[in-house]
Order: C-alpha cells, then structure tokens, then sequence
C-alpha cells in the first residue's frame, strides 16, 4: 500500500477482532482489548510493520476493518485519536459510559 | 398473529444452518472475508462502530408476548440486556458476538422469528400503520397484505440482488402513520369509487437518505388481486433499470426522477400488460388462508365510556394526562390502543431492557391479547386494552419506568443510534435527543406546544427520518467537529412534505436554545387551534429564519 494513503503519524493499528466484534488494538506482541496496550507508530517504518501486522491477522480471519489510526499523545504517553469518531470507537457510547472500554479499562486508567 | 406453516419453519431452520456453516467456514479459512460478508448481511449481522449489530425482523412491527420474552432472553443472554428499537419496527442488538450469531438465531426461529433481508439490496421489511387492526379510522387491516409481499419478496430469486435496498409500507387507513409516501414503494389501501372495492393507491419512489423524494401516485387505483403482477412489474423495471453504477443513485426514486413519473408510469404499465398474471398474483384461497390470521380476536361487548376509567382520571391527574397523550382511539367502543413511549426524558429513543421487555409481555398477556406493537416512532403498543384495564396497566408501567406521557409531542424524538454506536454515522444523534428531552421535561409545557415531530439522523442516510420531521435535525461533520443542521416543515403524514433548512450548522451546545427559540416563534405566532405544522404553513420558513439568525448573532454557535 502507498504510504502516501496514510494517515499522519503518528499511529495506531486498530481492527474489530473477526469472531468477537470487539475492538482490539495491535501491542507489538499482539492483539489487545485494552486502548492502553496500543502501540504507537512514530515512523513510516514502524507504520509500515504496524500494517503488515494488520494485513496477517486480516489474512488469517483474527481481526477485519484493521486500520491505521492517527493519534496524538497525551501528557502520559497515552495515544488518543485525533478524529472524534476513532475516539468513540476506542471507548464506547458516550450515552452509556457503563459499556464499553470505557467502563472496562476506566480502573487501570485511574491507576495508569 | 400469522404464524408459521411448516414451510415457513423449514425455511427458517434451514437458514439459520446454512450461516452456522458459513461462519465455520469463514474461521477455518474456506470462505474468504469478501466471500463471507455479504452472506453475514443477508443474515441481518453488521459490523458496527464497536462491535457486531444484529437486526431482527418484526414484520410489520407485530409481536407476540412469547416473542417479546425471547428478545430478553437473546439480550440477556448474548448482548447487554437490552435492545434498540428501529424505524423500520426492527429490533437491533448492538453487541453480539458473531460467534454466538447462530445460536440466536435458533432462539428466533423456535418463536418464528429471523433476520433474513434486514440487509442487503432486497426488499426489506415491510412496515405498516402500527394502530393496523384496531385504529378507528381504519377500514382494512394492511397486515394481511404486509404478510403476502413477505412472503413473496422473501428469498425472491429475481429480487435478491436489487441496484439498492428496497423499502415497502402499506396503510389501510385514512391517516397516513406509516409514512408510505417516503417509501420505494407506497401502498394506501383505498375504495374504488364507483364499485366500492378494495384495491391500491401505488406511489413509487419515495425516499430520505441523501436525495430525499415524496412518493409519487403511478396507480390511483388497482385491483387487490392484481397486486403481486403489479409489485412484480415494479421490482422488473427497477431491476433492469436502476442504476448500479453509483451507489448513491440507484435508489427507484432516482429513476423516477431521471425517467419521469408518466414515463416510468407507462414502463410498468407495459410490463405489467406482459406479465402473466394469474401466474403470479396470490391465489385467493391463499389470501383469505393470510386473512385468516389476523381475524380480529373475541372482543367483549362493553359500553363506549368507562365509570371505572372516569374515576380514576378524576382522582389521578397524572394518570389523566398519561391516557390523553398516550391512549388512541378503538375501532371496538370499550377499547383504547395504547402507546408506551420509549422516550422516557433523558433516556436513549427506542432502548428498552430485557427486564422491561418481560414486564411489557407480561403486561400485554394480562391487558391486551398477548400482542404487542412496535412503531416506526421508536415506541411499543398494547393494541387491545380495555378502557377499565387502563389504570391498573399504567400502574404496572409506572413500575417498569415506562409511563412517560409524551406521545407525539415535541420530546417523543426519533434518533438514530448515531455515531455512539453506527460505523456510518458522521454525527451523535442521542445526546441531542436527550438534551433537547431535558430541555423541553416540563409535561404541561410540551402539552402546550402540543403536536409536533422532532426527528434526528446522524448522518445523510437519514435512519431518524430528520426530513419528515416538522423540526428536523441532521448531524453532519464539520471541519472536524460534530455539526447539526436544522430542518423545518417536514411532514410524514398523507401530506408529506421535506423540510426545508433554516439556517447554517450548529454545535451540539448550541441546538436546544435554538430549538426553543424556533418553538417560541411558534408560539408567538399560532393562531387558535394550530398545531406546529399548521402555523408553519400559514407563515412560512421566514419568521423562523429570522429568529434563528437572530439567536446565532454574537454567539460562537455555528459549527
């Protein structure tokens, strides 16, 4: 694929995992259910395995939609999406904040 | 209640395996994802914004208590206990695993249930008036008519592969409730004039999304045992005609609209000549075999007014406000349909719980022949309740957080899921309905503006109805951000109309204050007797325009 399709780094790879649904995050080692574990891609090299990895795991039938996601850091390193819609999707409704990631991973934030 | 024939079982049965097969053969790798994802459409599952969504048909938007409890259960037990409801009369789960997929399935079928073309470019469910069968000013019930276009356009082979999605409804009454004119297809049950016999008025090429169109009447009246030959020159016309070069034109109305109603006209009508007919229409043995299932049920004879219900408005005003708002007119004197709005204010238009669900059930099998309606509007029904039933049902609704008095008024909002939960959306829609609800909480303030439609779509497709809403609302993204544009004067009844817009794009902070003022001009303005829709067509968008500019002088609103 074109680097020039992506989006601006740096990046995450997220997809929804194929037999769950649910959206999963690319760690380095793996997939993850936690936003937290995403890895960040500063360089179109670190991009271009972040997509491999995509690519594989689409090809195996693990994950479908994986997409590269551009993202800024906040304060503590954490990577949170730039556009609006990609931050809904890795936390939840925002009109029930008791589904989702967002409930799910709000302990380990408050811990983090 | 129709209900399944062994066929009907069979079939259902048979699809549900087939996918358990499709998606094993998705996982072992046998089936590619571009392979396997439009037979997971065929079969009612997208892929959503978080998660799966699974949308069960409810034809016509009947429903039996037995059904209702099934849905608890399948959202108890394989989503978040709860459900969303449509308008298409669906119901949609927004977090199913696709692992499970085939086991609910199952559990539908064992209450002949199905997901089968709540997807994909067929013809989707067909809706009606959700008051069929019982409202006063009916005169046929459409539901046997919905039951043979199911039955026909189901798994139909020349069908199943449209230019687009095909959407039919069918109302057999005076007022339209069904909006029939925003469909592909519109179906009016109507009297000939002269013979007095029951046929169609046929309009074609209705439609919201991104090229909203009013249906237009290519029949004024057909025969009702001419309807399948009719429907199925339609469909052919289309079929061949319809554009599948670009997606966002291949809707019938565009082909109406880029041939011309009276040319179009005179396509089907030759295709029709050339359709053999008997082949095709329904047998009448089998139409009155439909007919039969929806036979009114044994009704009590019972005197128009009730002494009990009088006694009880008199000594319970909320109880008095409630019936008012939401109670609807019986053909049968002793008798109400009764609306329970789903908008509670504050809540998500059209969730309801598992644990509501069974209370529903629970409450229909006790108050109203076991049956159950859902309406476009997001709400349920309890078609047959007896008007000395009335206060002992609102007290079990009050107990189940369901006796919100706000049927067709300015807080029974339409929303879409919006981007809270859609993979299409662009915008949130049901943080603005909440905050336009909150807004507007005061009962007798919204008894006071009186009847008016709010209606909002998070995105151009237009789920939520926003241009037949008489105050529309489209959330659209705007150089990053969540924008809304706000329509007036839409109008779903027999006089459909599409809003027009009333000014520039605003922020989700700005939308109630400029909601209350286009409310105020209303007000200010109506004349005895008025309602929303009525004042806005005797003064036009005008005054409403300027009192939207005015609201945004100064203020960081637009978005």
């Amino acid at each position: 694929m074109s680097a020039t399709k992506r989006p601006p780094l740096p990046v995450i790879l997220l997809a929804n995992h194929f037999l769950d649904g649910e959206v999963v995050f690319w760690s380095g080692q793996g997939w993850s259910r936690n936003p937290q574990e995403a890895q960040t891609a500063s360089t179109q090299a670190e991009a271009d395995v972040l997509e491999e990895a995509g690519r594989l795991a689409f090809a195996r039938a693990e994950v479908v939609d994986a997409a590269l996601i551009d993202v800024s850091l906040s304060a503590d390193g954490q990577p949170v999406p730039n556009h609006f819609r990609e931050r809904f999707k890795i936390s939840g409704p925002s009109v029930r904040t008791d589904l989702g990631k967002q409930a799910e991973f709000a302990k380990d934030q408050a811990k983090g | 209640m129709y209900r399944y024939d062994e066929f009907d079982a069979g079939f259902v049965r048979e699809r549900v395996a087939l996918f358990r097969d499709q998606v094993q053969r998705r996982i072992d790798g046998s089936l590619t994802e571009d392979e396997f994802k439009p037979l997971r459409l065929k079969n009612g599952v997208y892929l959503q914004l978080h998660a799966y969504m699974l949308r069960v048909a409810i034809p016509y938007g009947t429903l039996s208590s037995v059904q209702l409890r099934q849905l608890a259960l399948i959202g108890e037990r394989y989503d978040r206990g709860y459900g969303h409801l449509t308008t298409r009369q669906n119901i949609q789960f927004n977090w199913p695993k696709l692992r499970d997929v085939p086991d609910i399935l199952d559990l539908l079928a064992d209450v002949e249930m199905h997901c089968i073309q709540t997807s994909g470019n067929c013809i989707r469910n067909v809706t009606a008036d959700h008051f069929a069968g019982v409202a006063a000013d009916e005169w046929i019930d459409p539901r046997p008519v919905c039951e043979l276009i199911r039955q026909w356009s189901t798994a139909h082979p020349e069908f199943s592969y449209l230019p687009r999605k095909f959407k039919i409804a069918v109302t057999g009454a005076s007022h339209d409730r069904a909006v029939v004119k925003a469909h592909d297809i519109g179906l009016r049950i109507v009297r000939h004039p002269d013979t007095g016999a029951h046929g169609f008025e046929v309009s074609v090429g209705g439609g919201l999304g991104r090229t909203p169109m009013i249906g237009k009447v290519i029949r004024d009246f057909l025969p009702q045992e001419e309807l399948l030959a009719y429907l199925e020159a339609v469909m052919r016309v289309y079929n061949l005609e319809g554009r599948r070069d670009n997606k966002y034109k291949a809707r019938i109305k565009i082909l109406v609209h880029e041939t011309g109603t009276e040319a179009l006209k005179a396509r089907i009508e030759h295709e029709f000549a050339q359709l053999d007919g008997p082949s095709i229409n329904a047998d009448p043995e089998e139409l009155a075999r439909i007919a039969a299932y929806f036979a009114p049920p044994h009704y009590e004879e019972l005197p128009a007014v009730s002494a009990r219900l009088e006694a009880a408005k008199s000594a319970n005003p909320v109880f008095a406000d409630w019936i008012d708002t939401n109670g609807f007119a019986h053909k049968v004197a002793g008798y109400r349909a009764i609306t329970i709005s789903l908008k509670g204010i504050g809540e998500i238009p059209g969730d309801i719980t598992s644990a509501q669900m069974r209370q529903v059930a629970d409450l229909a099998d006790r108050y109203s022949l076991s049956e159950i309606r859902v309406s476009h509007n997001q709400n349920l029904i309890l078609p047959n309740v007896k008007n000395d039933d009335l206060f002992a049902l609102w007290q079990g609704l009050v107990e189940a957080g369901l006796a919100t008095a706000n049927v067709g008024l300015i807080t029974d909002i339409i929303a879409c899921p919006g981007l809270d939960y859609c993979a299409l959306a662009t915008a949130r829609s049901i943080p603005i309905a909440q905050a336009i609800a909150k807004r507007f909480a005061d009962p007798a303030r919204q008894r006071e503006i009186g009847p008016l439609n709010l209606n909002i779509s998070g995105c151009i497709n237009a789920c939520g109805h926003h241009h037949v809403g008489q105050i529309g609302i489209l959330g659209l993204e705007k150089r990053g951000q969540e924008s809304y544009q706000i329509t007036l004067g839409g109008d779903p009844t027999e006089q459909a109309a599409i809003g027009e817009i009333v000014g520039p794009g605003l922020t989700a902070e700005a939308v109630p204050d400029a909601i209350e003022r286009l409310v105020e001009v209303y007000l200010e303005a109506r004349q005895v007797g008025e309602t929303f829709i009525d004042t806005f067509r005797r003064i036009g968008i005008g005054p409403f325009k300027l009192a939207f500019q005015h609201n945004l002088e100064g203020a960081d609103h637009v978005a």
